[in-house]
């Protein structure tokens, strides 16, 4: 066997060893549902149900020598769609991902959120320092654990975009305010939060993944909480199906699970009507990857005057954003190759249904869907709101 | 086998904000982060490993002991450095007339063909380091250099100069370059390898003799950026603004 064929024959031990069921890729049909689902399958030179093939045929090399496999965004659809149950984003997409930068195979721009993520522990590039600087002027104040020195009820994994994002983190603090007024006792990690780390994995940073992960336990096993929360649903898929096998576990929820489920207690406060048409996008790794699709649309109906449209795309059929598995960092790249934004289609489905709100419930959404309808014509009256923020409106906090 | 040297220098980040000590002269380097010179020295890093990668040698990366310099040289090890060395001085509050003095001493045991350093840094309050550390060593300078070769036994440097023009000229060894870029942008390693060199490779610790800090001018303050005259805000409507504009066009005779 020469030094090619070993990288090959790895390949496959690597993806069969991925994730607990990586030996269903040996199961594969090749009926091509994977790359006919993927939103950008039509631009890649091995989609995923290519790359099977390529790799049975011992000729992986080849596929690692393209950079259309950057094109995607790890949103899950070909996972959900694979009649044998092939786990092809988290056991293919990833891993080939993981050689493609083992080989330097890396777009520049990717470079950069990924040695920011290194150096900062976000991809923003920010100061650590200014992770909980959002929380200035929040009253009753938010409680940095480090200071704060006592036991909460709820430890709120505030994550990277809803801490840094000058227009998520308007979301951010609604959903504080929106807490403060339910009474509920939590806290946040501030500085010593680090990025989840799970969109740097799936971007194939499984070293830098694991790395991040270890900080956050760190910080977790100083304080004392009853649960984690958290506002992103990257990070809620990384606490939920990724850090326990690296013994960091907690009881968890997205904050639309723990609202949802004091939904009475919130129907109390909802003063104010806002009457509109809304549409509910599912973000990939809040409904797809992890089935919570009923508690979002709870909260948006028990706001009176709100009435729930769905888009054509909705439930695990929903149409990714295109900011996952680094598609936030690949924005330049993926334009060059596309033309088209994967935002660009999720917001003409919104304009169908009529929609005056296009409500979200992830943190890389806001600024997408909000640039995309910069420019999407129809949609100038098109409002982009977080869940958070259409209740704390509603409750007029 | 051409023995490759590179100075890696440290900087404060400018991510963290800037503040000025007591003294009123300097930064207050209490809380400072040191990250490599990104922008230069770790183009002078790429640019070492790819000559080496293309006519064999060894590349030697030379860091001071400041916080961040065992990453710095791990992370060079990753991409393909083969020896790594920490001076150990007071490097915080020094000046690079000094950082040169003593990194001279060290570099001319390792008798180098070559010495690649950034072409400038944010911090170079007294010149740049690469013409210093020439200059200690009795050694030729080559700065905005943005390639090198070695072809038939020479050894050919491409410099920039101001207003798009490039030169290329031949260099005889030994020499100490500045590097304005390199030939490929700065590679990028997965830290599942930095974390290996970590395990594989050793950081020898070297001492420098004490720092002497003269020959560079001295600071008399230091200070944050002043707004000496403000911009004039046009207000109104975008028909007013906009007839305000043409008459203020008017007045300064360009309409």
């Amino acid at each position: 066997m020469n030094a090619t064929e070993v990288a090959e024959r790895s390949f496959e031990a690597k993806v069969l060893e991925a994730v607990p069921d990586g030996e269903r890729l040996r199961l594969c049909l090749e009926c091509g549902n994977c790359s006919g689902i993927c939103p950008f399958g039509y631009l890649m030179l091995y989609p995923p149900s290519r790359m099977i093939a390529m790799m049975r045929a011992d000729r992986i090399n080849k596929v690692l020598e393209t950079d259309t496999i950057w094109m995607c965004v790890s949103c899950y659809a070909c996972t959900a769609v694979c009649p044998s149950k092939i786990p092809v984003t988290p056991g293919l997409m990833t891993s080939i991902k993981e050689e493609l930068l083992l080989v330097g195979n890396v777009p520049a721009e990717l470079q950069n959120a990924l040695a920011n993520s290194q150096r900062y522990g976000n991809p923003l590039g920010e100061s650590p320092r200014k992770r909980a600087d959002w929380t200035m002027g929040i009253q009753p104040e938010v409680k940095v654990m480090a200071k704060h020195k006592q036991p909460v009820d709820v430890l709120w994994f505030v994550g990277d975009y809803a801490s840094y994002h000058p227009r998520v983190q308007s979301a951010t603090k609604a959903l504080a305010r929106v807490l403060n007024a339910l009474g509920v006792d939590f806290g946040i990690l501030g500085a010593e939060e680090n990025s989840d780390g799970d969109s740097q994995r799936l971007a194939g940073e499984r070293g830098l993944f694991e790395m991040l992960a270890e900080k956050n336990g760190r910080a977790f096993s100083k304080y004392q909480f009853n649960k984690i929360i958290t506002s992103d649903p990257h990070a809620y898929n990384a606490l939920k199906n990724e850090y326990p096998a690296l013994g960091i576990s907690y009881p968890l929820q997205h904050y639309t699970e723990f609202l949802a489920e004091r939904i009475d207690q919130i129907k109390l406060l909802l003063k104010r009507q806002i009457s509109a048409r809304v549409t509910y996008h599912d973000p990939c790794y809040l409904g797809r990857a992890n089935g919570v699709f009923d508690p979002p649309r709870e909260l948006l109906c028990a706001i009176p005057g709100v009435e729930l449209a769905e888009m054509t795309h909705n439930h695990s059929n929903s149409l990714c954003c295109g900011g996952g598995g680094g598609g936030m960092w690949l924005d330049g790249f993926q334009w060059e190759k596309a033309h088209v934004r994967l935002s660009d289609w999720r917001v003409r489905e919104a304009i169908n249904t009529g929609a005056e709100v296009l409500a979200v419930a992830c943190p890389y959404e806001p600024p997408r869907f909000e640039d995309a309808a910069k420019t999407m014509p129809g949609a100038d009256k098109l409002k982009v709101r977080d869940i958070a923020e259409l209740l704390a409106e509603a409750m007029d906090v | 086998m051409m023995n490759i040297v590179v100075l890696a220098k440290l900087v404060p980040d400018l991510v963290e904000e800037l503040t000025i000590d007591a003294s009123g002269a300097a930064l207050d380097l209490t809380f400072a982060r040191w990250i490599i010179n990104e922008l230069f020295d770790d183009h002078a890093i790429e640019q070492g490993i790819l000559l080496k990668e293309r006519s064999g040698g060894t590349v030697t990366v030379i860091a001071p002991d400041l916080e961040g310099a065992d990453d710095v040289l791990f992370t060079a090890a990753a991409k393909g450095a083969d020896r790594l060395i920490k001076v150990r001085s007071d490097f915080s509050a020094a000046n690079n007339h000094a950082v040169a003095r003593a990194f001279s001493a060290i570099i001319k045991g390792f008798q180098p063909d070559l010495i690649l350093t950034g072409v400038q840094a944010h911090n170079d309050l007294d010149g740049s380091a690469g013409p210093l550390l020439a200059e200690s060593l009795g050694l030729p300078y080559v700065g905005y250099v943005s390639g090198v070769a070695l072809a038939d036994g020479k050894f050919m440097v491409k410099k920039e100069y101001p207003g798009g023009l490039i030169a290329e000229m031949e260099v005889t060894l030994p020499a100490v370059f500045g590097i304005q870029a390199a030939e490929q942008p700065p590679r990028y390693v997965a830290v599942s390898k930095v974390r290996q060199a970590m395990k594989t490779s050793s950081i020898e610790e070297m001492d420098a003799s004490d720092l002497d800090l003269s020959g560079a001018p001295e600071i008399e303050r230091m200070f944050q950026p002043e707004a000496a005259a403000h911009a004039e805000m046009l207000e109104g409507t975008p028909e007013e603004v906009s007839a305000k504009l043409v008459a203020l066009f008017k007045e300064l005779g360009v309409l």
